[in-house]
């Protein structure tokens, strides 16, 4: 069809949700280009950069290896409670960060389970704290992720060639080698370098498990740059240099996506072959040390922290209430935005391509360097603690986009294959087909979008650290100061209310969303 | 009175020149080769396809620049005819008013147009819940309600068997009848122009042909159609 006449109308707000965004990315960049001029990297830097892709890598490759056997064992294995633990999986993305950490610090600190265990062996405490400490905690956050990736990989291996399989006779060596080997190497790489480029840009777990020459990340140094040394143009260099280890991680991401090239089946249902022997209780050990390895961490957290719920520290409520209002105008900034973008991109109208891009950016910016620059851009106009909240509203607006973007394209795209030509040939006015088309036909994705919205917004511990003091501080940044003062049985209590808090608005989201479909 | 005036639909690869007045009230088959463009030809008329050049006249009056909506056109297309997330009332709704308003009035009407298409009752369901045949009911009992002077068919029943097709095709005269609409069909079945169409429009080899009395074209059929029909 040569051209729509319904799509002529010009896409102003996808427009101005695109600027704004290239700004945020972009934008802020610029400015920290131009102040970096200032200042060259320094030894100290370049330890930093070294530092900070040899725990991503390390954190990756981990993640990607020991997920490809509990993957597998999930895959093939059915038992009772797979379901729950594979919804499980998807949690640690939206657990507050801080919260994982403490969770692990439950167990592996100090004070923790596991050192108790060595000192009742009379064997020396070892410290999470430093690269091994900053490696299990990426690995805890993102083994779950990249579990699910390679599950996904495996689901999507059609069930007739596993029928095939069978009927040949394939030993499971055979038939890893001719089927699953090549699913993962096409998904394998994707899994490994999405946990690295977000290990890259992570900051609370260095923040709270790193520090010290040995072991700081470039984004905490931006960090100390800023905060203690007061040095804005070290923390532009800084941020250049954060900027170009994502940007390049994100690109190489791009070009590494292919197909696994096994066509498309009839989507008949064959269940995955189950060898006994040896390899069940394999699969078995591999799915009991994951799952423990993922909640004996948390279940710690609840115990040392349900003590501490009698006694809440003061101002927690304060911080929560503030927390609470960041993550819900985050979300609704977020949600509308990507809901233009998406609904111009699905229409293809001219320059769709730019709406896309625009939406993809944020992968490539961090927290801190989005923060550098708008502290180098705005530290004119206002203090940084009368900045704090704004800015880490629209920060956590710019970095949640993508997601709630990935969301609802693809519906956005089939709503207007599909219903827009019916609207379009019953002359809907706009509010009619805002209200009963595309709002009912997007709920889903658009309640599922705004629940990870606010919950990454509420745990979120990143830029926030650039601006707040006292007065200000989000519930996050409250729980990282109680921390600081090693008051961690209150840590712990106010981190139970912050995971649950965060995981209520994404359930109260997603169940709107759920609920404006049915 | 259906005019197009020296019509040019183009695209890379694809031309189609239309330049023919259809009767108003006829009933008329387009008919021709897949691939010749009459799903083009419908989707231009109804405002979906912008004319490269050209002129679309309904009683005299140019619409080629009116949106889909406000052609005196209804369409049903090969698919998607229903939103499947509202209820065939809601959906039926929509036919009355652009804002799909449901008063008692409305309600009423809704009420008939359903008892008319021998979907009594059913308006509580989603399309999902209906057989295709009621699907495409239900779609006519929509433009039964819209009433506009000008239906076109864009194959909406080649996925029913025959005798439920004939069936369909007994109720879209009733429905053109009723609201004397002038409707358009294509087809790439040749009984349903003759069981249902007194003229008929050619496509092929990037023409629209003025149209025939189905019967008379049939009779002697022109090289083209002769080539369609695969009679020699």
């Amino acid at each position: 069809m040569a051209s729509r006449a319904g799509a002529l109308r010009p896409p102003v707000g996808a427009a101005l949700v695109a600027a704004l965004l290239v700004g945020m990315t972009l934008g802020t960049v610029a400015v920290v280009a131009a102040f970096s001029g200032a200042s060259l990297p320094g030894a100290s830097d370049w330890a930093a950069v070294r530092f900070t892709v040899t725990q991503a890598a390390l954190s990756a490759a981990l993640s990607g290896l020991l997920a490809v056997p509990v993957a597998r064992a999930l895959a093939r294995r059915r038992f009772a409670g797979r379901g729950a633990l594979i919804t499980l999986m998807g949690a640690p993305f939206l657990l507050p960060v801080i919260v994982a950490v403490l969770g692990l610090l439950a167990i592996f600190g100090r004070a923790g389970v596991m050192n108790d265990g060595l000192a009742v062996l009379g064997l020396p405490r070892v410290s999470i704290y430093g690269l091994h400490g900053v490696v299990l905690a990426h690995v805890f956050l993102n083994l779950p992720l990249a579990t699910r990736m390679l599950l996904l990989g495996w689901q999507a291996i059609p069930a007739e060639r596993f029928r095939l399989a069978r009927s040949l006779d394939l030993t499971p060596g055979a038939q890893f080698r001719h089927l699953e080997w090549s699913m993962l190497r096409a998904t394998l790489p994707g899994a490994v370098l999405t946990v690295f480029t977000i290990c890259l840009a992570s900051f609370a777990v260095a923040l709270t498990l790193g520090g010290g020459p040995a072991a700081t990340t470039v984004e905490l140094a931006i960090y100390q740059a800023l905060r203690f040394d007061f040095a804005p143009d070290r923390a532009a260099t800084l941020a250049v240099l954060q900027f170009a280890l994502c940007l390049t991680a994100v690109a190489v991401g791009w070009s590494l996506v292919r197909d696994a090239g096994f066509g498309t089946g009839l989507g008949r249902r064959v269940e995955m072959p189950a060898p006994k022997g040896w390899r069940r209780a394999a699969d078995g050990a591999a799915i009991m040390l994951a799952a423990g390895f993922l909640m004996l961490p948390l279940l710690a957290l609840v115990v040392r922290g349900i003590g501490g719920l009698g006694d809440l520290p003061g101002g927690m409520w304060t911080a929560t209430l503030r927390s609470v209002s960041v993550a819900l105008v985050t979300t609704v900034l977020t949600t509308g935005a990507a809901l233009l973008l998406a609904l111009a991109a699905g229409r293809r109208v001219a320059g769709h391509r730019v709406f896309d891009v625009a939406a993809t950016l944020p992968l490539a910016a961090s927290s801190l360097v989005i923060g550098t620059g708008l502290f180098l851009a705005l530290r004119g106009v206002a203090t940084p603690s009368d900045m704090a909240l704004p800015v880490t509203v629209a920060v956590n607006a710019t970095l949640a986009l993508p997601y709630s973007y990935r969301l609802l394209l693809p519906e956005a795209r089939a709503l207007h294959q599909g219903q827009d030509r019916l609207a379009q040939a019953l002359g809907m006015t706009r509010w009619a087909r805002f209200r009963l088309v595309t709002l009912p036909c997007l709920a889903r994705p658009l309640g599922f979008g705004a629940g990870i919205t606010a919950a990454l917004s509420m745990g979120d511990l990143g830029v926030i650290t650039l601006f707040a003091a006292e007065n200000n501080a989000t519930l996050p940044l409250f729980i990282h100061g109680l921390m600081g003062s090693y008051r961690m049985e209150a840590a712990a209590a106010a981190s139970l209310i912050l995971m649950g808090t965060s995981f209520a608005l994404f359930a109260l989201f997603d169940r709107i969303g759920r609920h404006v479909a049915a | 009175m259906l005019q197009l005036d020296h019509l040019v639909l183009a695209e890379p690869g694809f031309r189609l020149e239309a330049d023919v007045t259809l009767p108003k009230g006829a009933r008329c088959a387009v008919l021709g080769p897949s691939g010749a463009g009459k799903s083009t030809l419908l989707n231009a008329i109804a405002g979906f396809v912008v004319p490269q050049a050209g002129r679309i006249l309904w009683q005299g009056q140019d619409i080629t620049d009116l949106p889909p909506g406000q052609r005196p056109v209804t369409i049903l297309f090969q698919d998607q005819n229903l939103f499947p997330h509202l209820t065939v009332e809601r959906n039926l709704a929509l036919g009355l008013s652009p804002e799909g308003r449901m008063d008692g009035a409305a309600r009423a009407r809704i009420a008939d147009a359903l008892a008319r298409t021998g979907l009594e009752g059913l308006g509580a369901r989603r399309p999902g819940q209906l057989s295709g045949g009621q699907q495409g009911r239900a779609a006519l009992a929509r433009a039964l309600l819209r009433a506009r002077p000008l239906l076109l068919l864009d194959e909406p029943f080649a996925a029913l068997g025959p005798a439920l097709k004939a069936e369909m095709l007994a109720l879209v005269r009733e429905v053109a009848e009723e609201t004397g609409a002038t409707v358009v069909m294509v087809t790439h079945d040749p009984q349903d122009a003759r069981r249902f169409a007194d003229v008929t429009m050619l496509v092929a080899e990037g023409r629209v042909e003025a149209p025939v009395a189905t019967e008379a074209l049939f009779a002697n059929p022109p090289p083209a159609l002769a080539a369609y029909l695969g009679a020699g």
